[in-house]
C-alpha cells in the first residue's frame, strides 16, 4: 500500500516549459467528482464549475458580517493567507484584517493552479491572483444587486464601504451580512469590472499579516496541536535500514504491560505502540526489541548495508551512461576545437532534510457513518485525500481532510510514499477502533523525511582569445522529484538552473542522465535551483577567472541584450554601495564579495554576498538581493520571504547536509544535523524591482543565488574554488 | 501525582516520573502553545519560564519542577516584560510559519528580565533558539524594540 503513487508533488515552471505549456501534470492527479453543496443559487446550479469561479465555494459572509475566505493554498509561513485576504478584500471592499482565511477542503473549485491544486512551485499568488480578484469583484456585484432589490433603488446609486452597502442619497446602509443569503441566490455576472490598480488600497501595500498576532501569542494551531475526543496517542520506530521490515518482537509481553500502553503493532517498515499519552507510547515503542529483515549487502539499487552518500556520489560521478539533451544551441564541438582555452569542473551538492520545525503528525478518526476524518499537514489535498482513502479502505468522498497551517514546509508536505505518518495513523485507527494521534519524534522524522537529492554536474567551457566564453556544456547525473513523482522525462528538476540561463553564450549542449536514488527524494525549497544555480554561477566565475575578467563585468557583457537583467545587476550593485570584489579590509579582517544570478520560478534575482573567515569557517556579513518578480501583492511579505529564502540558502551553503553512512542516515536530530543558527545570520538587504514582467514566484526564488554568491566570495577571498556544499566540508584559510 | 505551579495556578497532574514538562503541558493539560521541535534541548521551541528564567521544557522531568513557578506562552502577557515582547513581535511582524515563535517570545522575555538593555552579543548568546524560517534578524530587532518600549 501507499508506496509511491504517481501523485506527490510540487512542480516547477520548467515542467510546463518542457512540454510546451501542456498540462502534463494534470494527468497524474485523481479526477475529482466531489459534489459540493456549499451554497444555494449559483452554487447548486453549478454541476461542474470551472475552478475558481463559484463565489459560494470561496467566500462566506456571516449574518454578523464576518468574512471567511476558503483558500486553495495552505499557510506555512509564506504569507499566502494574507495575500489572499488582500486580494479578495480589495475587490470585495472588505479590510483584509477582518477576513478570516482558511485552507479549503478538497474539491474541483479550488484547482486553480493550471487545473490542479497544490501549494508549491512558488505558484500560489501568480496562479490565483486574477482568479481571486474576480471572485471578490463578482461577490461585491452580487451584494450590490441584492441591496438594490432590497432598497428598491438603482444599483448605480449604491456604493460600498468596507463590508457595508451605502445608498448615499438616502443615507441608508446594509451590511454584507444582511445581504449574503439574497446575494448568493443571484446569478453571478461574468463581466464585472475590476478595480483600477491606481486605486488599490491593499494590493501592493505592506499590509500587516493576519496570522502574526496569534503566532506571537502561541495561539496558532498546527496539526500537532489538535486533539479529538477518545483518541489514543501513537509513536513509531522505523526500520533502521530503509526498506527493511520488522521480523520479530522479543519482548512484546513486557512492553504490553508498561504503564498506559494500549496496543503494539507491526506496520510496513515500522513498529508502533498506542497508549494513553504520547510520552508513554514513545517510551514503550523505543523499548521494543525488534529484529528486522536484512538489507541487501551492497549496491545502489536499494539502501544497502553499505550504502553511503560518498558511494552514491561516486556512482553519479562515474556514470558513463549516455545523456539526454535538455538544451542544445549552435555547434559546441567546433567551438571547443577552435577554443583559445578550455576549462572543466565537477560540482556536487548533498542530500538535505527539510528540517521544518514542526514534526509531522496525523490524527485519524473513523466515524460511525463510514467516513474518515484526517488532520494532517499537506501541500496537495486531492493527492492526500486519495491516499487516505486507500489506506482506510474507503472512497475519497468519504475522507474529510482537516488542514491546519504548517509549522514550516519548504517542500516537506507532499505525499512521498513512506515519508509521512498519515497511512500509519489510519491503519492504527482501524486496528484499534479508536481515533489515533500519531506524532513522529524528531528522530523518526529525520530518518524518514524525503530528501533533496544529492546531485552531480560536470561543466565545461570554451573561451575565445578575448577571454569571453564561446561555448558551454554540462552533464548532470542524478534524479529529481518531477521524474520520480510525475514521470517527467527528461526530468527538468535535475537541470533547472543550468538550462535556460539568460547569458549570451552562443553554443550550448546541456544533458542529463537519470540515475535512480534508492532513497526517498523530495522537492526542497527551489528544487533543482537549490544546487544547479550554484553549479552554474560558480563555474561562471571560473570562466571569468580563466578569461581574466571581473565577474560582474563578465555578467554585464553576457547580458547586454537584456534590459531586465542589466537593471537587476545595477540595482544589486547600487544597494551594496557599488560592486567591488575585494579582498579589502574591514575592522582589521579581510573580506571579499561574490555575485550570482538566478531565474527561478518566473522571477529574476541578482545576489551579492560579503564574507570573511573566522577560525577557518566562512562568515557571511551581508547579503544583498535585487529581486524582480514582475509585480508584487505585498512588498513586506515579499521582503520577508526573500530573507527567509536567503537564510535557507545560507544554511545549505555553510553547514547543512544529510549524510548516509553504512546504510543509515548519520544525523538523527538538530544536535548533529546542522542548520543555520543566529550567529551565522548576516544582515540581509532586499530591493524589490517591479519590472512589470508577468508575475513570478516569491517563496523560493530568493534562495538559488545565495550559494553561488557566497562560494564566489570565498574564492575571491581565499583563492580556493569550492565546488561542493556545504562549505563546512572544505577547510579554508586566507589567501 | 505531581503538583505544579503553572501560570500562577496549582495544577495536579497524574503522570509518570520522568515525563518531560513539555508533554505534561501539551498532552496532559492541553496547553499547546509550547511546542515540541526536537526533544533534546537543541531547538528551543519548548521554552518556558521557570522562576523567570528560560528553560527548555523537553528536558525538564516533571519531578524536577518542584515548587518553581512555571510561566508558559499562554500567560506571557500577564507579565509586563512579556507583554512588551509580544507587542514588539506583532509590530515587527516577526513570525513566518510561527512554529518556533512561542519559544522565541519566552526566550526574549527571559533575556529582557535579566538584561533589560541587551547588547547585540547579549541577544546573540541569549537567543539560541532555532528558526528554520530564518527570522533571526526580525527577532533581534523586536528584542531591541521591546527593550526600548
Ligand atoms: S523541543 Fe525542547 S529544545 Fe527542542
Ligand atoms: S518562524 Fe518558522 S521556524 Fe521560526
Amino acid at each position: 500500500m501507499i508506496l509511491a503513487p504517481a501523485s506527490a508533488a510540487g512542480l516547477s515552471r520548467r515542467a510546463f516549459i518542457l512540454r510546451s505549456g501542456a498540462f502534463v501534470l494534470g494527468a497524474a492527479l485523481p479526477t475529482r467528482v466531489l459534489a459540493d453543496v456549499a451554497g444555494a443559487g449559483e452554487g447548486a446550479a453549478a454541476v461542474a464549475p470551472a475552478p475558481g469561479t463559484r463565489v459560494a465555494a470561496f467566500i462566506e459572509i456571516g449574518a454578523d458580517n464576518t468574512v471567511r475566505f476558503l483558500s486553495p493554498f495552505v499557510e506555512g509561513g509564506q504569507g499566502i493567507a494574507t495575500g489572499m485576504a488582500q486580494t479578495v478584500g480589495e475587490e470585495l471592499d472588505v479590510d483584509p484584517a477582518r477576513i478570516e482565511v482558511e485552507c479549503a477542503p478538497p474539491g474541483p473549485d479550488y484547482q486553480v493552479v493550471n487545473g490542479m491544486r497544490l501549494t508549491g512551485g512558488s505558484f500560489s499568488t501568480r496562479s490565483s491572483y486574477p482568479v481571486v480578484r474576480r471572485l471578490g469583484a463578482t461577490a461585491r456585484d452580487m451584494l450590490l444587486r441584492a441591496a438594490a432589490a432590497r432598497l428598491e433603488v438603482d444599483v448605480d446609486a449604491l456604493t460600498t464601504r468596507d463590508g457595508v452597502v451605502v445608498h448615499a442619497t438616502s443615507g441608508r446602509t446594509l451590511t454584507y451580512g444582511d445581504l449574503a443569503t439574497e446575494a448568493l441566490a443571484l446569478t453571478p455576472r461574468e463581466d464585472v469590472p475590476l478595480r483600477d490598480p491606481a486605486a488599490f488600497r491593499w494590493i501592493g501595500k505592506p499590509v500587516g499579516r493576519i496570522d502574526v498576532a496569534d503566532k506571537s501569542r502561541g495561539l496558532a494551531k498546527y496539526t500537532i496541536d489538535h486533539a479529538v475526543d477518545g483518541m489514543l496517542f501513537a509513536a513509531v520506530v522505523h526500520a533502521p535500514h530503509y526498506g527493511t521490515e520488522p521480523k520479530a518482537l522479543s519482548n512484546e509481553a513486557d512492553v504490553k504491560v508498561m504503564p498506559g500502553v494500549h496496543s503494539i503493532h507491526t506496520l510496513p517498515g515500522a513498529v508502533a505502540v498506542t497508549a494513553d499519552s504520547w510520552w508513554r507510547a514513545r517510551k514503550a515503542v523505543e523499548a521494543l526489541d525488534v529484529t528486522w529483515t536484512d538489507p541487501a549487502p551492497t549496491g545502489i539499487a536499494t539502501v544497502a548495508a553499505d550504502f553511503s552518500s560518498d558511494g552514491m556520489l561516486a556512482a553519479l560521478t562515474g556514470s558513463t551512461a549516455p545523456g539526454v539533451s535538455v538544451e542544445a544551441e549552435g555547434d559546441t564541438a567546433a567551438t571547443f576545437a577552435a577554443a583559445a582555452k578550455v576549462i572543466e569542473a565537477e560540482y556536487h551538492a548533498p542530500y538535505l532534510n527539510h528540517a521544518q520545525l514542526e514534526p509531522p503528525s496525523t490524527i485519524a478518526r473513523f466515524n460511525d457513518d463510514g467516513t474518515l476524518d484526517v488532520w494532517l499537514p499537506n501541500q496537495m489535498p486531492e493527492a492526500f485525500q486519495k491516499l487516505c482513502a486507500e489506506a482506510g479502505g474507503v472512497v475519497p468522498e468519504q475522507v474529510r481532510l482537516h488542514q491546519p497551517m504548517l509549522g514550516g514546509f519548504f517542500g516537506r508536505h507532499f505525499t512521498y510514499g513512506t515519508g509521512n505518518p498519515f497511512p500509519q495513523a489510519i491503519l492504527l485507527a482501524k486496528a484499534t477502533g479508536r481515533p489515533v494521534k500519531l506524532v513522529w519524534s524528531r528522530e523518526e522524522e529525520f530518518k524518514m523525511d524525503a530528501l533533496r537529492p544529492l546531485s552531480f554536474t560536470r561543466l565545461k567551457a570554451a573561451l575565445g582569445a578575448d577571454g569571453m566564453p564561446t561555448a558551454i556544456t554540462s552533464r548532470t547525473v542524478g534524479e529529481g522529484p518531477l521524474g520520480r513523482y510525475f514521470g517527467l522525462s527528461p526530468d527538468s528538476s535535475t537541470v533547472e538552473g543550468i538550462t535556460e540561463k539568460p547569458y549570451a553564450i552562443a553554443n550550448r549542449a546541456m544533458e542529463t542522465v537519470t540515475l535512480r536514488h534508492p532513497v526517498n527524494i523530495a522537492f526542497w525549497r527551489s528544487v533543482g535551483h537549490s544546487m544547479n544555480d550554484f553549479f552554474y554561477e560558480g563555474f561562471l566565475d571560473e570562466i571569468a577567472d580563466a578569461g581574466g575578467q571581473d565577474p560582474f563585468a563578465l555578467r554585464k557583457a553576457l547580458l547586454a541584450h537584456s534590459r531586465r537583467h542589466l537593471a537587476l545587476l545595477d540595482e544589486v550593485a547600487r544597494i551594496s554601495g557599488g560592486w567591488r570584489r575585494g579582498p579589502y579590509t574591514v575592522d582589521g579582517t579581510s573580506r571579499a564579495r561574490g555575485l550570482a544570478m538566478a531565474s527561478p520560478f518566473g522571477s529574476e534575482t541578482a545576489t551579492i554576498a560579503e564574507v570573511s573567515l573566522e577560525d577557518g569557517a566562512t562568515k557571511v556579513h551581508n547579503v544583498w538581493v535585487a529581486f524582480d518578480p514582475g509585480s508584487v501583492v505585498n512588498p513586506a511579505i515579499v521582503k520577508a520571504q526573500v530573507e527567509s529564502a536567503v537564510a535557507l540558502g545560507l544554511s545549505e551553503t555553510l553547514v547543512e547536509q544529510a549524510v548516509y553512512e553504512n546504510g543509515v542516515r548519520r544525523d538523527a536530530n538538530y544536535d548533529t544535523y546542522q542548520v543555520l543558527r543566529r550567529e551565522m545570520m548576516p544582515a540581509v538587504h532586499v530591493s524589490i524591482v517591479e519590472s512589470g514582467a508577468p508575475m513570478g514566484g516569491v517563496g523560493e526564488p530568493g534562495l538559488p543565488g545565495v550559494p553561488g554568491a557566497v562560494v564566489n566570495a570565498v574564492a575571491a577571498l581565499t583563492g580556493v574554488r569550492v565546488r561542493s556544499l556545504p562549505l563546512a566540508n572544505t577547510p579554508l584559510s586566507a589567501a | 501525582m505531581f503538583t505544579l505551579t503553572i501560570n500562577g495556578e496549582a495544577r495536579d497532574v497524574d503522570v509518570d516520573e520522568g515525563t518531560p514538562l513539555l508533554f505534561v503541558l501539551r498532552d496532559t493539560l492541553g496547553m499547546t502553545g509550547t511546542k515540541y521541535g526536537c526533544g533534546i534541548a537543541q531547538c528551543g521551541a519548548c521554552t518556558v519560564l521557570m522562576d523567570g528564567a528560560a528553560m527548555r521544557s523537553c528536558q525538564l522531568p516533571v519531578e524536577a519542577v518542584g515548587p518553581s513557578e512555571i510561566t508558559t506562552i499562554e500567560a506571557v502577557e500577564a507579565d509586563d516584560v512579556g507583554k512588551r515582547v509580544v507587542a514588539a513581535w506583532i509590530e515587527g511582524q516577526v513570525p513566518q510559519c510561527g512554529y518556533c515563535q512561542s519559544g522565541q517570545v519566552m526566550a526574549a522575555t527571559a533575556l529582557l528580565k535579566q538584561t533589560p538593555e541587551p547588547s547585540d552579543d547579549d541577544i546573540l548568546y541569549g537567543m539560541s533558539n532555532l528558526c528554520r524560517c530564518g527570522t533571526y534578524n526580525a527577532i533581534a530587532a523586536a528584542v531591541r524594540q521591546a527593550a526600548k518600549a
